[in-house]
C-alpha cells in the first residue's frame, strides 16, 4: 500500500533529535515507523506518522527542513523468511530496485511491517499485491 | 530626479565645487581636530598645499583604528553641545566607532537619503517598510529620515518578527522594502512557508545594502519577491547609508560626489589607482560638520566608472562591492571573497546563498570549510543525493576558485545573523 513518508534533515549534534521529536509529541502525532540514515555531519530521519500534514506543519514551525514523498508500506507474517519470500524475492524477480527500507514488528498481532523506497512504486505495488 | 542641479552637474563644475569644499574641510580638520593636525605635521603637509583635487593624495589616511584610538569624541570638530545625535557601528571587538551629527548633518543626511531613495525608484506616495535595525546602527534611522523627507509613508518595522512583517506588508500595501539582502531572502522564504504569494502584493522595489551581495543573489531576490532589487552603499564612519546608490540602470552605484570625494587605492601600497581598476575605496567627507573624515580606508573593494550614466546622472559610479580587504581570506595563498563563494553556491541549482566560511589551520595547512544551509529545494530522503550535492558544490568551488573546500550541509538558521547581516567568515587560524 502506498503511504506518505516524512523526511527531516537533522544536524549531527546533541539535542537536534529532541528538537525534532518534541513538536511531534506536543501535537499528538504518533510515529508508526522511523529510521535514521547518517553521514558524518548530518542525518536523514524518515518516518511514517499518524498525521502527515500536521507533522509537516509542526516541523516547519520548529524550522526544520522537511520533505514528504511516497513510499510503500507492506504487512507480512512475522515468521522466519517472511521478509524474504513476501517482499524481497518478488521485487527482485520483477527487476525492481529497492533504494532503502526499514522494518518493524507488531509482536502483539504476529505481523511485521516494512517501509520500502523503490525505483518504481506502481510496479512494486502490483507485484506485492499479487505475490 | 531629487536634485538635478547636483546629480547632473558637469564634471568641471563638480570638480570646482569639490575643490572648494575640500579646501574648507581640510582647514577645519587642521584647526579643530588635534588628531589631524598631528598627522598633517608628521607628513609635512598643510591646508595651503591643497591646490587641486589631485593634491588629496598628499593627505593622510584615516583608519578604523584611528576612531578606536580617539574614542569616543576625539575626532570631533564641534563642541558636544552642537551634537544632536550619535550613532555607533556594531564593532565585533572592543569599543564601537562613534559617529556624532550636528543638526545640519542630520538634515544633509536626510536629504541625501531622499535623493538615494528617489534614485532607486521610490517616490512620495510609496509605503516604505523599513526593515533595517533601529538604534545605534545607522541603517534604521538613516532610511527612516530619508523616506520621510521623500514624502513617503514609513512603516518603521526594524529587522525580525518576519511573519508579522509579512502580514503588515500585505495589509498596509507596502510598495518598497528596505532591508539587508539576506533579510529580503528570509522574507521571501518565510512568505513561502506561510503560503503567502508575495509576488501578488503591491511590493515592487527593495533597496538593499549593509553587506556585499552578488548579481546572482539579486536575481534570486527579484525572482522570489517579484520586484526590482537596488543596491545601496554607506558606512557609519562617513555618514551611514546614502553615500551611493544604484539607479534603475543597475550599472553601478552613483556616489554623491558633491558630498563625498571618492578615490580607489591599491590596498597594500595605498597608491591611487586609475578609474576602472579594482582597489580599495577611500572616501573623504566634503560637508560633514561634527565628524569630518579625511581619506577613510573603507576596506571595500570596488572600481569606479566616471562615464555619464544612461539615467543622465554625471556622478561617478562604483561597482558592487566585490569584497572587503579584511573579509578577504587568503587560503593556501589564494584570495577568496565571500561574494565569490555566494556566486558558486547560486550556480548550483536549488542551493540558497546562506553560508559561512570557516578557515582553520591543521598541521600548518589551511583548511577551508563551507557551511551551507539545506533548503527544501535540495533536501532529499535519499542520502546519496545529498552526498552528490556536497560533491557538486565542492567540484564547482574547486574549478572556479581553484581551492578545495570541505562542504558541510547544516540545518536552516544555523548561521548566525545579526541586524539581518549574516556572518560570512570565521577565521580560526592564529596568524
Amino acid at each position: 500500500m502506498k503511504t506518505k513518508q516524512v523526511s527531516v534533515f537533522v544536524s549531527n549534534e546533541p539535542g537536534r533529535l529532541v528538537g525534532m521529536l518534541k513538536p511531534l509529541s506536543e501535537n499528538g502525532i504518533n510515529i508508526h515507523a522511523l529510521s535514521v540514515a547518517d553521514s558524518t555531519d548530518f542525518g536523514i530521519v524518515r518516518m511514517v506518522v499518524s498525521d502527515t500534514e500536521a507533522a509537516v506543519k509542526a516541523l516547519h514551525q520548529a524550522e526544520y527542513t522537511v520533505r514528504v514523498n511516497e513510499v510503500l508500506q507492506y504487512e507480512m507474517p512475522n515468521v522466519p523468511g517472511g521478509l524474504l519470500t513476501a517482499v524481497v524475492e518478488p521485487l527482485a524477480d520483477a527487476g525492481i530496485n529497492v533504494e532503502y527500507f526499514y522494518a518493524f514488528t507488531e509482536s502483539d498481532v504476529g505481523k511485521a511491517r516494512v517501509v520500502l523506497k523503490v525505483n518504481d512504486v506502481d510496479a512494486a505495488e502490483r507485484v506485492l499485491r499479487t505475490s | 530626479m531629487w536634485e538635478p542641479d547636483y546629480e547632473k552637474m558637469s564634471r568641471q563644475d563638480l570638480n570646482n565645487l569639490q575643490l572648494e569644499r575640500l579646501q574648507q574641510l581640510v582647514k577645519t580638520a587642521y584647526e579643530k581636530i588635534p588628531f589631524y593636525r598631528t598627522k598633517f605635521q608628521e607628513l609635512g603637509v598643510a591646508p595651503k598645499d591643497i591646490k587641486s583635487l589631485d593634491d588629496v593624495a598628499k593627505l593622510p589616511f584615516t583608519s578604523k583604528t584611528d576612531f578606536r584610538d580617539n574614542y569616543p569624541y576625539g575626532m570631533m570638530a564641534v563642541p558636544l553641545s552642537d551634537v544632536v545625535r550619535v550613532h555607533a557601528s556594531s564593532g565585533t571587538t572592543g569599543k564601537p566607532i562613534v559617529a556624532p551629527y550636528t543638526a545640519k548633518d542630520i538634515d544633509t543626511w536626510a536629504n541625501l537619503m531622499a535623493r538615494t531613495l528617489a534614485t532607486a525608484g521610490a517616490h512620495s506616495g510609496d509605503v516604505i517598510q523599513n526593515s533595517y535595525g533601529y538604534g545605534l546602527f545607522t541603517g534604521g534611522l538613516g532610511f527612516h529620515y530619508g523616506a520621510e523627507r521623500l514624502g513617503a509613508t514609513v512603516v518603521p518595522m526594524a529587522t525580525g518578527n518576519t511573519k508579522r512583517q509579512i502580514m503588515l506588508l500585505q495589509d498596509l500595501g507596502t510598495t518598497v522594502l528596505t532591508s539587508t539582502p539576506s533579510y529580503a531572502l528570509i522574507v521571501a522564504e518565510t512568505a513561502r512557508e506561510m503560503g503567502v504569494d508575495i509576488t501578488s502584493t503591491q511590493l515592487r522595489l527593495a533597496v538593499c545594502g549593509a553587506e556585499p551581495w552578488s548579481e546572482n543573489m539579486r536575481a534570486e531576490i527579484e525572482a522570489k519577491l517579484g520586484i526590482t532589487a537596488i543596491d545601496i552603499y554607506g558606512l557609519t564612519e562617513v555618514m551611514g547609508p546614502g553615500v551611493s546608490c544604484e539607479c534603475p540602470c543597475k550599472s553601478g552605484m552613483h556616489i554623491w560626489e558633491d558630498h563625498f570625494l571618492a578615490e580607489v587605492v591599491d590596498p597594500s601600497s595605498g597608491e591611487p589607482l586609475p578609474y576602472g581598476q579594482h582597489g580599495e575605496l577611500v572616501l573623504t567627507t566634503l560637508t560633514k560638520e561634527a565628524l569630518p573624515v579625511i581619506r577613510f580606508r573603507t576596506h571595500d573593494i570596488v572600481r569606479l566608472h566616471p562615464e555619464t550614466c544612461d539615467c543622465g546622472r554625471t556622478m561617478v559610479r562604483m561597482s558592487k562591492v566585490r569584497g572587503r580587504t579584511d573579509d578577504m581570506l587568503i587560503v593556501r595563498g589564494v584570495n577568496v571573497f565571500p561574494t565569490q563563494i555566494e556566486t558558486v553556491l547560486l550556480s548550483v541549482e536549488g542551493v540558497e546563498p546562506h553560508y559561512q566560511m570557516i578557515v582553520d589551520r591543521e598541521r600548518h595547512m589551511d583548511e577551508l570549510e563551507i557551511w551551507v544551509e539545506v533548503s527544501e529545494a535540495v533536501f532529499s530522503d535519499v542520502m546519496s543525493s545529498l552526498e552528490d550535492l556536497e560533491r557538486r558544490v565542492r567540484a564547482e568551488m574547486d574549478s572556479i576558485l581553484g581551492i578545495s573546500a570541505k562542504i558541510k550541509l547544516v540545518e536552516p538558521k544555523t548561521i548566525a545573523r545579526t541586524e539581518g547581516k549574516a556572518k560570512r567568515v570565521v577565521d580560526r587560524r592564529e596568524l
